[in-house]
């Protein structure tokens, strides 16, 4: 079929998702972009945030990503995630505490390094929860 | 001559090695499984990035300022050895094949003047090079993937090696492992980590995909600053699951035969053992016979 794209969300230990649908919209780290069938070639890293997958005008599928790499070619829409959780999975308390826990450990970190890697988690652990919230409603 | 009582407990004893050996293989059977399977299931990650990766060096090496991490330090002073080994013994000849191949090299390269310094995965790594090489250690890692090996773990040890490669700590790394090609072979295997080598994942990807051009969004050269320290990850991934795939094989192997000595072992005891107690029989015999004959 000519007007479906090949979407694969790929993590370093598997293939979590290999199907044809009718758009993905993948959040860039420059700006969210729709990928439907046709789309020119493209290579974006990926912020950490939603994927949603739509089936005609409807999202079927919603998936959280911590960051990674997106390719799109005009068949194609190839997501190389770190971190893969379906939304509905995502467990708010738990996210909180992790939260809580990052602040804290924040405030502990003595060298720029390990400030800017604890920043980097952090960031992650908000959109998750940023995630969360957004079926909430 | 030794008594039917020591025979006896020859046989026993061997006949209980031949058990452990034998379950030891079969253990080593399934987590080989395991292990092939999880090598599998990492595999579409790793071609994709290799894909993605050959066509960004494409455009970056032109323009010719890619990053550190491709382009080398524009020295070769410093190696930097992974070297990745097991924890545990009894998988033959695996950890000492992989120690061989490490020393050689380490030689070759002190040989050429040039400085060593290693990053060893495993017990059984760094235990036999402590002696020779103990001062060239920078750091050891254990109880690597004990249960399952998971991507976290081989992002550690590639964080590690990152830091390093910013402190400006070595100029070239490689990792020396044991490749996975059935479970009677294990090749060990040097590849070359950082400056990254694309060539070879190149050609294939220019036959693979007929060479789209694509668009970068941020530009090529800051996802490929991203996708490189990943990319190291990964092959830092595989490299231990290779390993861990290797270990099992050699495992399986090594117990296969020693459960099979041991079958031959009772086979051979248990002769001598025959033998031993028709030659008392016999002995009782001639002594009741010639008792009766003297009266």
């Amino acid at each position: 079929m000519a007007d479906k794209v090949e979407f694969e969300l790929v993590s370093p230990e598997k293939l979590l998702t290999s199907q044809p649908v009718d758009m993905v919209v993948v959040p860039g780290s420059e700006g969210d972009f729709g990928v439907l069938a046709g789309h020119s070639p493209l290579i974006s890293t990926v912020r950490p945030g939603v994927i949603d997958v739509y089936e005609g005008d409807r999202v079927v599928d919603r998936v959280f990503v911590a960051g990674g790499f997106a390719e799109v070619t005009e068949t194609r829409c190839t997501v190389l995630a770190e971190e893969a959780i379906p939304v509905a999975d995502i467990d708010r308390g738990k996210v909180e505490q992790d939260i809580r826990d990052l602040g804290e450990d924040l405030e502990d970190a003595k060298s720029d390094d390990e400030k800017a890697r604890v920043e980097a988690k952090l960031a992650v652990a908000r959109a998750k929860l940023d995630a969360a919230g957004a079926t909430a409603y | 001559m030794p008594s039917l009582k020591d025979l006896k407990n020859r046989i026993s004893s061997v006949q209980s090695t031949r058990k452990i050996t034998s379950a030891m293989k079969m253990v080593a059977a399934s987590k080989l499984r395991r292990a092939q399977e999880q090598a599998e299931a990492g595999r579409p990650y790793a071609e994709r990035m290799g894909r993605m990766l050959a066509s960004l060096a494409a455009n970056v090496q032109d323009s010719g300022n890619g990053p550190k991490l491709m382009t080398g330090t524009g020295a070769d002073q410093v190696h930097l050895l992974i070297i990745i080994s097991s924890d545990r013994g009894l998988c033959g000849a695996f950890n000492g094949s992989i120690v061989r191949e490490s020393r050689r090299q380490i030689q070759r390269l002190q040989s050429e003047g040039k400085t060593v310094k290693l990053l060893t995965v495993g017990r059984k790594a760094r235990d036999q090079l402590r002696r020779e090489f103990g001062a060239l250690i920078v750091e050891t890692y254990e109880d690597v993937g004990r249960r399952r090996l998971s991507f976290a773990d081989a992002d550690v040890i590639a964080q590690k090696v990152l830091s390093l490669f910013d402190a400006g700590e070595f100029d070239v790394c490689s990792v020396i492992y044991n490749k996975f090609k059935s479970a009677i072979s294990q090749i060990v295997t040097v590849q070359q980590l950082v400056p990254f080598a694309v060539e070879a994942q190149a050609e294939e990807a220019a036959s693979a995909d007929a060479k789209a051009i694509y668009e970068f969004e941020p530009d090529e050269e800051q996802i490929l600053a991203e996708l490189l320290p990943r990319n190291l990850s990964i092959q830092v991934y595989r490299a231990l699951l290779e390993s861990a795939a290797s270990e099992q094989g050699a495992r399986m192997t090594a117990m296969d035969n020693a459960t099979r000595n041991a079958g031959d072992m009772i086979n051979k005891l248990t002769i001598t053992y025959n033998r031993t107690r028709q030659a008392y029989i016999t002995k009782e015999l001639i002594e009741i016979i010639s008792g009766a004959e003297a009266v």
